[in-house]
């Protein structure tokens, strides 16, 4: 029995179903639930629990006019700008560069010591940074060795220093996406550039960067949308405090779900999570699309 | 081509399979009984799980074929709190017999979370042992019981006799108004920088801490509160909230108490029980009747010298004004899930966890305040240490918090309010402002009353 050229085509796709509904299962699934729940009252607890009414936009006016909004929005961006875009992305990317003209033995072993960071577990290595910025830490232990003044980090900076930490945990992708780049950059240009008499930094700016160009996108993609979900790092270092001067969206977004039970709320402020998220993304779509200047 | 097409959905197939064999609950399995038992437990709160671990064996010997899953939850109270609220939200999680929170009970008895237990208490002859007052804080609007209590507390005064001796100040102590201890502390510290005088906890780090262990105390001193019970309404633009966001300030701005940095520590009160009362380098601070059993034998700060060094005293009102002390009580409750399979055979466990033998034992290894009649007499509960009978005492002038479910988070505005005054950030009338506004936002103005 012959198959029709249709059923072919069908079948085609068959291999890629469980993927698809997985996705559709474990992504959109709960994207979706979030919506849903951030137009209710839903709470964890209280008459709110057991009947849920639908509030249409309210949560999200809500939202408007709360004073913690603008300033946790603001956080936000602060910290996907600092330590990821700049912090993580630059550090990586002169990490990489650097690795390459270095020894072996210490490329291999800068290599090892920011690999680190970056396998640890999300919270262990929270914990790591929560016991180098406090108090009584490594830092001002370090500080007050070297007679200098010593500060409450978490405390009097809190932003600093989970940006800080993020960029210690996560520079190690960012170097690991560029060297793999660096290195499909063919030697043959580069050398060319170097016979018309182009500098270190002339090679570096107009020639590499924009053959590594798709990299950069992809690893300023992935990277934003990975620091714009950070919740465990700053959780366990501050916890949002002292007065809301660390609560990024994803803590707000907890405080309000869970800690006042209030998860209508709680899911709006994801969703806005969400919707900043999908910006950032197709926005580095764009830059990949967009031909070479 | 047809073969390959044949592979991929044979692999599907079996896929498939082998999914489905993973969904939990094959019928056979829900036959044999078993018991959901939910409970905190930490590394310096080991009490209740020595009491269900006992329970558990005691039951399953009278019961024969049923099991009791014990399932501790490790976290501090508002991350059990948490975990337990998500568990309750779904059948296939909620517990049949869980640790709850007194101040949670009613805002759960609205989620539908809990069985109502009145049919069975009357079946029960220990019920009749129990006080009235504990009795209350298992009961909801309706008017029904729903949760069984475990035990209570009180708040006072904790001091190290050493230090308030090194600073000149006899023994027992006992400030009669704010002022007092206000001169008390300043004497401390004029005696020695390195010593904390006396703090109070404050902030959002500590959560229903800095409320329960502290402004609570101030608030309900002044004579005003939070909650007006004949109105059912909230509290604002009293004079006494002022006054209370005042005093605090005035102990964290003359470094009378902890740094703010370290009040804002969650972990502050480990530091307390833990490192400056054994070590001398805190003089008073406001904490619960159970701090004895961080010192006790086995307790998580062991202390042999405790009873020696420690005193307790009532906390004032603010001018000494009647009835010239202030406590906030609390206290825990087991609860039955109102999903569960055999509510029966869950309250019989309820009832073995809290017979004499175990609530005994249980109370005196957490310091509880008992709230069994046949407890309370015991003399092993009376002797457990010095300072048994004065925070019972306080059980004539305690308050309780107002447990609706708007509670939690006008409680987190009272925090954020101290949070604000003692790092600086606001001065108390613009914080006791911030909080009115916050109140009138979360339950809304008709729900308000100036007072």
């Amino acid at each position: 029995m012959p198959v029709s050229h249709r059923t072919r085509q069908s079948l085609r796709y068959l291999p890629v179903l469980p993927a698809i509904l997985l996705l559709l299962v474990f992504l959109a699934g709960p994207v979706l639930w979030a919506f849903q729940a951030s137009l209710t009252n839903a709470g964890l607890t209280g008459r709110s629990a057991r009947n849920p009414e639908w509030v249409g936009l309210e949560n999200y006016q809500r939202l408007l006019a709360d004073p913690a909004f603008p300033l946790s929005l603001a956080l936000t961006v602060l910290f996907v700008g600092g330590s990821a875009v700049l912090g993580q992305n630059l550090l990586g990317l002169a990490i990489a560069v650097l690795m390459r003209r270095a020894r072996p033995a210490v490329s291999s072993l800068v290599g090892t010591a920011v690999v680190a960071a970056w396998v640890l577990p999300e919270i262990v290595a929270a914990f790591a940074a929560y016991a180098y910025f406090s108090r009584d830490g490594t830092l001002n232990q370090l500080m007050g060795g070297l007679g200098l003044a010593q500060a409450d980090w978490l405390y009097a900076y809190p932003m600093v220093a989970i940006m800080l930490a993020n960029v210690w945990r996560g520079t190690a992708f960012s170097m690991l996406v560029y060297r793999a780049a660096l290195n499909d950059v063919p030697a043959e240009v580069t050398e060319a550039a170097q016979m018309d008499g182009a500098r270190g930094w002339q090679r570096l700016v107009f020639i590499t960067l924009p053959m590594i160009r798709g990299s950069i996108a992809t690893n300023l993609m992935l990277i934003t949308l990975q620091t714009l979900a950070v919740f465990t790092l700053i959780w366990v270092m501050t916890a949002g405090g002292p007065a809301n001067a660390s609560t990024t969206l994803p803590v707000l977004a907890y405080q309000e779900a869970f800690k006042f039970g209030d998860i209508g709320y709680g899911t709006a402020v994801a969703s806005v999570l969400i919707i900043i998220g999908g910006v950032f993304g197709a926005a580095y779509i764009r830059l990949l699309r967009e031909p070479r200047p | 081509m047809r073969r390959r097409a044949l592979k991929t959905m044979s692999l599907i197939a079996s896929a498939l399979v082998a999914l489905t064999a993973c969904t939990p609950g094959s019928p056979a399995a829900e036959e044999s009984r078993t018991l959901k038992v939910v409970y905190q437990k930490t590394d310096s709160f080991t009490a209740l799980d020595t009491m269900f671990q006992a329970a558990k064996q005691e039951f399953e010997a009278a019961n024969q074929g049923v099991t009791v899953e014990l399932q501790p939850i490790q976290g501090n109270d508002d991350d059990y709190g948490t975990k337990l609220a998500l568990a309750l939200r779904s059948p296939s999680t909620a517990p049949d017999v869980f640790y709850e929170d007194t101040f949670k009970v009613r805002s759960d008895v609205d989620a539908g979370y809990v069985l109502k237990l009145d049919t069975h208490l009357d079946g029960w002859a220990d019920w009749d042992t129990f006080n009235d007052a504990a009795k209350a804080a298992g009961k909801a609007d309706d008017g029904g019981t729903y949760a069984v209590p475990l035990g209570t507390d009180t708040r006072a005064i904790w001091y190290n006799k050493k230090v308030l001796a090194a600073a000149g100040i006899s023994d027992p102590w006992q400030p009669r108004s704010w002022q007092d201890i206000l001169d008390a502390a300043r004497k401390i510290k004029a005696n020695d920088p390195s010593v904390i005088p006396f703090n109070m906890y404050a902030g959002k780090g500590t959560g229903e801490g800095t409320v329960m262990q502290g402004f609570y105390e101030l608030l309900y001193g002044t004579g005003s509160s939070l909650y007006d019970e004949e109105s059912k309404k909230w509290v604002v633009g009293s004079a006494g909230f002022t006054d209370s966001l005042a005093f605090l300030k005035t102990l964290y701005d003359e470094k009378l108490a902890v740094s703010p940095a370290e009040a804002l520590d969650a972990n502050v009160w480990k530091k307390v029980f833990g490192e400056w009362f054994p070590n001398g380098k805190l003089g008073a601070t406001v904490e619960g009747s159970y701090a004895p059993s961080f010192w006790q034998e086995g307790g998580s700060y062991e202390w042999p010298g405790y009873e020696q060094d420690m005193g307790v005293a009532p906390f004032p009102t603010r001018d000494g004004q009647a009835p010239g002390a202030v406590s906030m009580s609390g206290g825990w409750t087991l609860a039955v899930g109102a999903g569960t399979k055999e509510p029966d055979l869950a309250f019989k466990f309820l009832t073995t966890a809290l017979n004499e033998k175990n609530s005994l034992a249980f109370t005196v290894e957490s310091s509880q305040i008992a709230v069994r009649s046949d407890v309370a007499a015991d003399s092993s509960y009376q002797d457990a240490n010095p300072f048994v009978k004065d925070v019972s005492d306080l059980v004539s002038v305690t308050r309780y918090r107002p447990a609706t479910s708007d509670y939690p988070r006008i409680s987190a505005a009272v925090q954020e309010a101290t949070e604000a005054v003692i790092t600086g950030s606001r001065t108390p009338e613009q914080a006791a402002a911030d909080y009115d506004a916050a109140v009138t936002d979360i339950v809304g103005g008709d729900k308000t009353v100036r007072k």
